[in-house]
């Protein structure tokens, strides 16, 4: 659908009384549309005070009515953590590159959390909204953008739980800690991309719902959440890091904790893969977008 | 003349019938696998396409309120989605010219877990409100939802009256140049429904451009300005609110397709419903059309769909003409015994003089008591009167002028000189 709703336009919107205008130019154009890279991302920018009103619901409802509320972000991988050092690091006697198995295992459940809650939230995101579709008009990547962002709150909260730890485990950030925002951006990338995938196919094929609940649990495992990245063989190495949260999990740890830096080969695949999903990710969503109403 | 507020040309929307719904990632796949095997699939289902929307042109000038009226699938929900944006058109164009809102429903993402005052913002922000525009309205939508007291309680301890108002009351407040209304005006109680007619006329007497697509014809006639009808994805009439009514209802009763007892644009609890209406002459034949002043039977047949005894019901029916009541039969008016209806069956409505003057009428039916409305059908049937002798003297009335526009009341008189 093309859309053209100039910044002017939106300016001035909601005054009382006819607004001249100067041009005889239509304020929105509706056409069939045509072609895949008609992104159209400008109509998600003039929709951004609905995008946070959206993380702002999802993250309030999440905790409304729930005693400790907003504690569950700091407990919930706190709890894993715990579990985590006994079973892997106490009774499987897995490597932890040199850092505490504690602080090892809660610096890789801070990207990964991230990432499996904005999946799974994300990935069922449009059916569960299908009310506002199928009502309403706006930019539908609003949704899925809100669901998997929304998480991200959650990201904060724990994040602030990791001072005492380090404290506690007399660990101290270095000048790596610099590189700390650049490994969030590529978890929020890395959590779209999937998100916008999922998605947009679970519209069309609800089995989709089923299957990311698998796919979340599989996806831990084959990425260095329990166990460092170091374990896997050096051939396997490469292939390995096509696994996006592969170097959004090390990348964190290192900026962290600032156990030896991750190689680039552990990098570049991943967040070359993250970027490949991300952008194929839009433009598959905005070929289904067109449909979704009628579908959903 | 006015500018163009709604530029529509040759809109359609055609839509694949196979492969919505049952398009599941199993199907896909035994699909794949069957190619890969070089294997045809046994059975080609050609995807059937239906045209919701075919060539639909018109345009609407600013300060215009056009309504939309057509039958359950002659697309006025497909016209009111590509205009809202909800769906794209397969092919045509439409251009808009001012800000635009369209109301499918009142409260679009309301929350039940939020309190009233977060739902007005992110209503509104749905609505394509800026924040900075819903603070400095917000004193104002509370206080015309009377919900002031409650605004910071959840909506889930509303009641169902107070959310309405206050869904209603975000989108009273929207102040769009172009509002694109669906039948939003079906909800709430009277009162309520009174007061949203009340918003939509002071919408249109402030030059605003209205698209408003209803069932509700009284509103369609009294509100708009023009309307159009469409059937089968066309526009097949385009005019005077009350003439394009007039075709609708026509179509409505040649159109054998639609039964009275089929028709879904009724009010109705669907437990006991109006299945027929027809005309009858004192010995109980079929009649139309009628006369002035001849003994005419309306026969209300109705069905019971539960085993059940509706108690102390009443059978109503309402003749207008001009979007103006004439008279209504009602069973408990004329008696006092209690009207218990049970299976199916009729009730007949003798009219031993027909007091109508020569015209097209419109009859609407309702079976109710006083606590619940069972159904309620609006233009249920037509009926057609021709000028008849009403008084038995040979004339039929008093004035030329006045012909055709009153009711004939028995009535006698006495000449008596004073002085």
């Amino acid at each position: 659908m093309t859309m053209n709703e100039s910044e002017a336009q939106r300016a001035a919107p909601f005054t009382a009384g006819a607004t001249a205008r100067a041009a005889r130019t239509p304020t929105v154009k509706i056409r069939p549309s045509r072609g895949l890279f008609h992104l159209d991302l400008q109509s998600v920018w003039l929709y951004r005070e609905l995008l946070l009103f959206l993380i702002w619901r999802d993250t309030k409802v999440r905790y409304k009515q729930a005693v400790i509320g907003a504690g569950w972000a700091v407990f919930q991988p706190l709890i894993s953590m715990l579990l985590f050092t006994v079973l892997f690091s106490y009774l499987a006697k897995l490597p932890s590159d040199g850092v505490p198995y504690p602080l090892f295992a809660y610096a890789g459940l801070l990207p990964w959390n991230f990432i499996a809650q904005a999946t799974s939230r994300s990935g069922t995101s449009l059916v569960g909204e299908s009310h506002l579709i199928s009502k309403v008009y706006f930019p539908r990547l609003i949704i899925p953008l809100a669901a998997a962002s929304a998480p991200a709150v959650d990201l904060l909260c724990a994040l602030l739980m990791m001072i005492p730890l380090m404290l506690w485990f007399g660990v101290t950030p270095g000048w790596q800690m610099l590189f700390f925002p650049i490994f969030v951006v590529i978890a929020l990338l890395a959590a779209l991309a999937v998100s916008f995938w999922f998605s947009a196919l679970h519209v069309k094929f609800r089995d989709v719902g089923h299957i990311i609940p698998f796919f979340v649990q599989f996806w831990m495992f084959a990425s260095p959440v329990v166990y460092p990245a170091s374990l896997i063989p050096e051939r396997w190495r490469t292939l390995y890091s096509l696994n996006p949260a592969v170097g959004v999990v090390e990348g964190f740890r290192w900026s962290l904790l600032g156990q030896r830096p991750p190689s680039l080969e552990t990098i570049l695949p991943s967040v070359g893969i993250v970027l490949i999903l991300f952008v194929s990710g839009i433009v598959y969503f905005k070929r289904m977008e067109r449909t979704f109403a009628d579908v959903i | 003349m006015a500018e163009i507020a709604i530029s529509a040309r040759h809109v359609s929307k055609e839509y694949v019938i196979a492969g919505i719904n049952h398009d599941t990632l199993r199907d896909r796949i035994a699909h794949g696998c069957r190619s890969l095997l070089g294997r045809q699939t046994a059975k080609k289902v050609a995807p059937r396409s239906f045209q919701a929307l075919n060539d639909v042109s018109f345009d609407v000038r600013e300060g215009e309120v056009l309504g939309v009226i057509g039958h359950n699938g002659a697309g006025k929900s497909t016209l009111l989605k590509i205009l809202s944006r909800i769906t794209e058109p397969t092919g045509g164009e439409v251009d808009l010219y001012g800000r635009v809102t369209s109301l499918l429903e009142v409260g679009t993402g309301f929350h039940a877990e939020l309190s009233g005052r977060e739902n007005v913002y992110l209503n509104a922000a749905m609505l394509g409100m800026r924040k900075v525009d819903i603070d400095k309205r917000f004193d104002a939508i509370v206080e015309f939802s009377g919900t002031q007291q409650f605004i910071d309680t959840p909506v889930k301890r509303y009641s169902s009256g107070m959310y309405v108002r206050l869904a209603f009351s975000v989108a009273a407040h929207l102040d769009p140049e172009i509002l694109i209304v669906d039948e939003v005006l079906s909800v709430g109680d009277g009162a309520f429904q009174k007061k949203c007619l009340g918003k939509m006329d002071e919408v249109r007497r402030d030059g605003r451009t209205v698209i408003l697509v209803s069932h509700d014809l009284p509103v369609v006639a009294s509100l708009c300005q023009r309307a159009i009808l469409l059937r089968h994805g066309r526009v097949v009439g385009d005019g005077q609110p009350q003439q394009i009514i007039e075709q609708y209802m026509s179509e409505a009763f040649t159109d054998a397709g639609v039964s009275l007892a089929d028709r879904t644009d009724r009010y109705t609890k669907g437990e006991l419903t109006v299945q027929a209406i027809t005309f009858l002459d004192d010995k109980l034949n079929p009649l139309q059309p009628v006369m002035s002043g001849q003994h005419l039977v309306i026969r209300v047949h109705y069905r019971c769909h539960v085993r059940k005894v509706f108690k102390d019901m009443r059978v109503m029916v309402v003749i207008n003409r001009d979007e103006r009541a004439s008279c209504i039969f009602s069973t408990d008016l004329v008696s006092r015994t209690p009207l218990d209806l049970e299976g199916s069956g009729y009730v007949d409505f003798h009219v031993p003089h027909l007091p109508l003057c020569g015209g097209r009428y419109f009859l609407h039916a309702a079976i109710e008591n006083n606590i619940v409305t069972q159904d309620w059908v609006q233009y249920a049937a037509e009926l057609q009167v021709l000028d008849g002798d009403y008084y038995g003297t040979g004339r039929m009335y008093p004035h030329d002028g006045w012909r055709g526009k009153g009711m004939f009341v028995d009535h006698s008189w006495r000449f008596e000189r004073m002085s």
